[in-house]
Parts: C-alpha cells; structure tokens; sequence
C-alpha cells in the first residue's frame, strides 16, 4: 500500500512531469535523426525551429497563465490578427515602428481587458465570451484590411527589426531569445509573484481563493490581459519575421498553441502547471510538422500525429492525478 | 486596539437575497469585547452566510456593519479589508488550496511579498514550519510546508487553517464548523484553541453541530432558523439540555413535523 502510494506520488510531482515531457521531446528528436537523419542531424533545422516555434510559444506562455486558473482563451489569435493590422497598418502609415509597436501591444491589452471584463464581471463561461471575441477580432480585421495582405519591407532597415528577428551572430533568430527571456521571467512570476499565486488558488478553487482574500475578478482580468498582450507582441515578431500581414494568419496558430499547453503538462482542471513545460511542449508541436515532412511521410500525417501526441499528454494527465486523488 | 464601545461587532438589519432565494431576513447580530459567542442552528438556516458577510466574502444585499463602532461601508468590505480589522475566519471545508503547498495555503492573500509583489518563500517557508511547530504541534510524521495540502488528513487541513487564524493573531476569530472532520483528540486542541482567544482577552464566533462542545466554551448562543434569529441566551440563562431541546424542535419543524410540547 505504502510502495503503491509513493509510486503515485512520484508520478503526481511536478517534477516527475517535466521529466516526462523532456524525454518525450528527446524521445521524437531521436526518432526524427534515424528517420530524416539528413535533416536532423544538421543544425540548420534547429535554428529554422528556433525560427518559427517563437510565435506560438509566446501566446502559449499567456495562455498557460490562462489554463492554470482554470479558464481557457480561444481568442488569442484573432488578437494577434487584429493587433498585428495594427502594428502593420500604423507603421505603413507614419514610419515609426515605436509607434507602431505600443499601439499593437495596447490593442492586446484592449482585447485581454474585454475578454476578462465578459469572464470576471459579467460571469460568461470563458469558453463562450473567448469564442465570441475570436470571431469579433478576426472578423474586424478582415474588415478593415478589406481582406488584403500589407507587406512591409520597409521595415528591414529598422532597429526593430534587427532586435525582434534579426539572427544572432548571423545565426540564431532573435525571436527566439525574446520568446526564452519571456518564458524566464513569466516563470519567475508564476511560482514567485502575487500574480501567479494568485492563477493557481483561482483555477485550484476559485471560492477559497476568493475567502482567503485573493481579488478574483481582478486577477482574471489581469490574466486575460497577460494573453492579449502576448498576442500583440507575437503579432509583433511575426509581421517581422515574414514583413507581412494578412488576415486569416490565426486560427492556423490556434490549436497548436492549445496543444503546447496540454503538452507541456498544465491540468486540463486547471490549479498547476509549469512554463517549462509549455516551452517543451511548444517545442514538440513546432518540431512534429518538420519531422514528419523530412522523413518523408507526408504533410497529411502531421496532425494525426500531433492528435496523438496530445491525447497521450492529457491522457497520461489526468491519469495520473485521478489516481492520486 | 480596542475602543470604549460596547461591542466589537454589530450587525444591523442584515438582509442577504442570492437571486430569489432570501438567506437572511433582517439579522441583528452582536459580538462583544472578549466574548465567545455560539452560534448554532440547522443546515441552511444562514449561518455561514452570516458569517461570510462579517467575513467579506458577500457583500449584504442591505443592512449595516459596524467594527469597534465603526460603520463599514457595505460596497468596499472585502475580505482582505476584514483582516486588515483583525477578522479571521476558519471555513468548515474546502478553505484550502488542495494542490498547493502549505506555505502557500498559509499565507495567500497576504503573502509577505516585496515592492514589487514577487514573494519571500524563503521567509514564508521558515514562518510556516513556526507555525508548525508552535501553534499546531505538528511533528515529523512527514508533514512539511512543502507538502501538498491534497495529501492532508481532514484533521491536519482543519490545524493548518485554524494555525493560520492564530498566526495572524486576529481580535475576532470566526470557526465555521472547525471540528467537523475530527477525531475526539483534535476536537479538544480546537476547544482549548477556543479558551485561549478567551483569556487573551479577544473574541470568537463559533458554529458548530455539536451542543455540548458550543455549551462548554462559549458565554452567549444565538439561535438563527431560516435566516432569522429566533433567540438569544446568555449561558447562565440557559441549561445544555435546554439548548439542545431547542434546537431539536428546530430542526423538527424544518423537517415539516410537529413537536408536542
């Protein structure tokens, strides 16, 4: 009884997870080097990840925030098109990537203080107000882009652009520095802030967050903040990256920031989770797509794959903690 | 500090409607200085929705508050403003984080946090093993501020909350059930918890099912049914068994039977 106990409870620790989802990503790399060896075993594929998976890493890093107290945010992409319009349409218009940035990121901030206003105040399940404002934002910025992409080469030249998605040393992209550096301090705020405290008693029980004292509304507000202001700044590096907007560059984005999250181990019933694993789990998503494609088997199996692989996360998940209970 | 009025709490008029469902239908309610006041009745009757509002965790639909004489304002009580007035309470169930860890159980809400909001684990850690230690008596046996509050004994969750309550040194202490999920020996450290608030000269509010617990500590019982108060005793006006007799007829006539008297 005793053994069988402790057993559960290595499996139940936090840090047993983490573990799990790092083999699990070294696990798919050696896969991928035996099956794709020409292109995984060369660096140039690590750096095209490092390229590429930033984006989603950095709405999965608000949207784990999100998940841990026991919400869920379907919007955020919409709020990266509508934000990334932004950014693109205000640089167009005045040359000035500084304005054109704050203004983004306030649209994100806009964005995240309504969703939670709708959640918090107005008490509508997050799963219907986030749905309703994905279809609000997505929908304004077709609107007013009359569906038409905006290209921005202008930009190449701009200290912004060298310090969102330059490449440095020549090699390394810089959006990938940026989305390590916000995954550090979010971490640090998580497990040592008000704020992230504040997450975890919320989706842990939110009637007992709110008796010990914890402003629920407030922090939920705040929290759906945090994802619309990721949002933005995503919308940010990826109009750099590719010196493009275009309408309908979200919901692509959707389900595999979703999936980074379950991967990276934060309860689907919400109370815990770590930003380790988000990172981990935003790098397995990003890598299957390449993998799959190099060893030849065909874009068509990518999201089966994915499927599987986050059906085993959250299986093994939500095993593990009913089993402990 | 306290202050020349008569009584710490006084709960005026108190009406609580969730929807269409009225909870309290004009409560008066008082604690005095260095009272311990009982507060019994059936379940549903409104007790801890009473309690919940002198908690802050509702504001009242109407009615007023008044703290050491004080008015409070009904729309800006909160219960981070109730603990700022030295008002603690200990919630019958469920008034932990379960998949968090102790320390973090002891100090949500007030963490002792810097400037800029980021916590003193190392700080809270060391005050949670004190806490541990001194006020609840817990040794080894594999508890530590780490541990998860999930893999507690309902007996261990009931110390952690009732050692926070202590920590904090409250004026007004509220025990909502405390004893609920103990065994006989835990119940008599909540008892003796109880006398102790007496002679430091503070108060308490205590709810409980169990008469003869309430009769033994407390110096004034409060009868409340179906979210009105329906009597008040001072224990040298009452016996236990007139108490419990009351309370039985209660509990009959919620039931829909009649008593014959």
């Amino acid at each position: 009884m005793n053994v069988r106990n402790n057993k559960i409870s290595l499996l139940r620790s936090k840090g047993f997870r983490t573990y799990a989802v790092v083999l699990v990503y070294i696990v798919l790399m050696g896969i991928f080097m035996i099956t794709a060896p020409r292109a995984f075993l060369d660096y140039k594929i690590y750096m095209a990840f490092l390229s590429t998976i930033p984006f989603s890493l950095v709405m999965a890093l608000g949207l784990t925030f999100v998940i841990i107290a026991g919400e869920i945010d379907l919007s955020f992409t919409a709020v990266m098109a509508f934000s990334g319009f932004i950014f693109t349409y205000i640089f167009i218009h005045t040359g000035s990537t500084i304005l054109a940035f704050i203004a983004s990121l306030t649209a994100g901030l806009v964005a995240g203080f309504i969703n939670g206003i709708i959640i918090a105040k107005v008490k509508v399940p997050s799963i219907i107000a986030t749905l309703g404002t994905q279809f609000f934002w997505a929908g304004l910025a077709v609107v007013i882009s009359s569906g038409r992409s905006l290209i921005i080469n202008e930009i190449r030249p701009s200290f912004m652009y060298k310090i969102f998605v330059g490449r440095i040393g020549g090699i390394v992209p810089a959006q990938a520095a940026w989305a390590f550096g916000l995954a550090i301090i979010l971490s640090f705020i998580l497990n040592k802030h008000r704020f992230g405290e504040s997450a975890m008693f919320i989706g842990d029980n939110r009637d007992t967050a709110r008796m010990m004292g914890v402003n629920v509304d407030r922090a939920l507000i705040q929290i759906f903040m945090l994802s619309g202001v990721l949002a933005a700044f995503a919308s940010v590096l990826l109009a750099c990256e590719m010196v493009t907007w275009w309408a309908t560059q979200g919901p692509g984005f959707l389900l595999i920031t979703i999936a980074a999250v379950f991967i990276g181990g934060t309860s689907i019933y919400g109370g815990e989770g770590t930003i380790f694993g988000t990172v981990v789990g935003a790098f397995i998503v990003g890598s299957i797509t390449a993998g799959i494609v190099a060893s030849g088997v065909g874009g068509f199996w990518t999201q089966l794959v994915v499927g599987l692989v986050l059906l085993s996360a959250v299986f093994i998940n939500t095993f593990v903690s009913k089993r402990g209970r | 500090m306290m202050n020349n009025s008569k009584n710490l709490v006084e709960m005026k008029n108190i009406h609580k409607c969730f929807g269409k469902v009225v909870a309290l239908k004009g409560v008066d309610f008082q604690v005095g200085n260095n009272e311990i006041v009982g507060l019994i009745g059936d379940n549903g009757a409104g007790k801890s929705t009473l309690i919940k509002i002198l908690s802050g965790v509702y504001p009242p639909t109407r009615g007023e508050i008044y703290i050491r004489g004080e008015k409070i304002s009904n729309r800006r009580y909160s219960v981070r403003k109730a603990h700022e007035l030295d008002i603690e309470t200990v919630y019958q169930e469920k008034a932990l984080g379960e998949k968090q860890s102790l320390w973090r159980n002891i100090f949500i809400g007030r963490q002792i946090s810097n400037f800029f909001g980021f916590i003193n684990i190392k700080k809270e850690k060391e005050e949670t093993d004190k806490i541990m230690k001194e006020l609840i008596g817990f040794r080894g046996a594999g508890v530590s501020a780490d541990s998860l509050v999930g893999k507690l004994s309902g007996g261990e969750r009931q110390g952690i909350a009732i050692g926070r309550a202590m920590y904090f040194n409250a004026n007004l202490i509220i025990l909502d059930e405390p004893t609920a999920a103990l065994s006989a020996k835990e119940v008599s450290k909540v008892l003796n918890f109880i006398r102790k608030i007496k002679e430091s000269r503070r108060s308490c509010i205590y709810i409980t099912h169990h008469i003869a617990d309430t009769y033994s500590v407390s110096d004034r019982f409060v009868f409340i049914d179906r979210g009105e108060i329906i009597g008040e005793y001072k224990k040298s006006e009452i016996s236990l068994e007139e108490i419990t007799e009351k309370l039985l007829m209660v509990s009959a006539g919620n039931s829909g039977k009649e008593i014959d008297s």
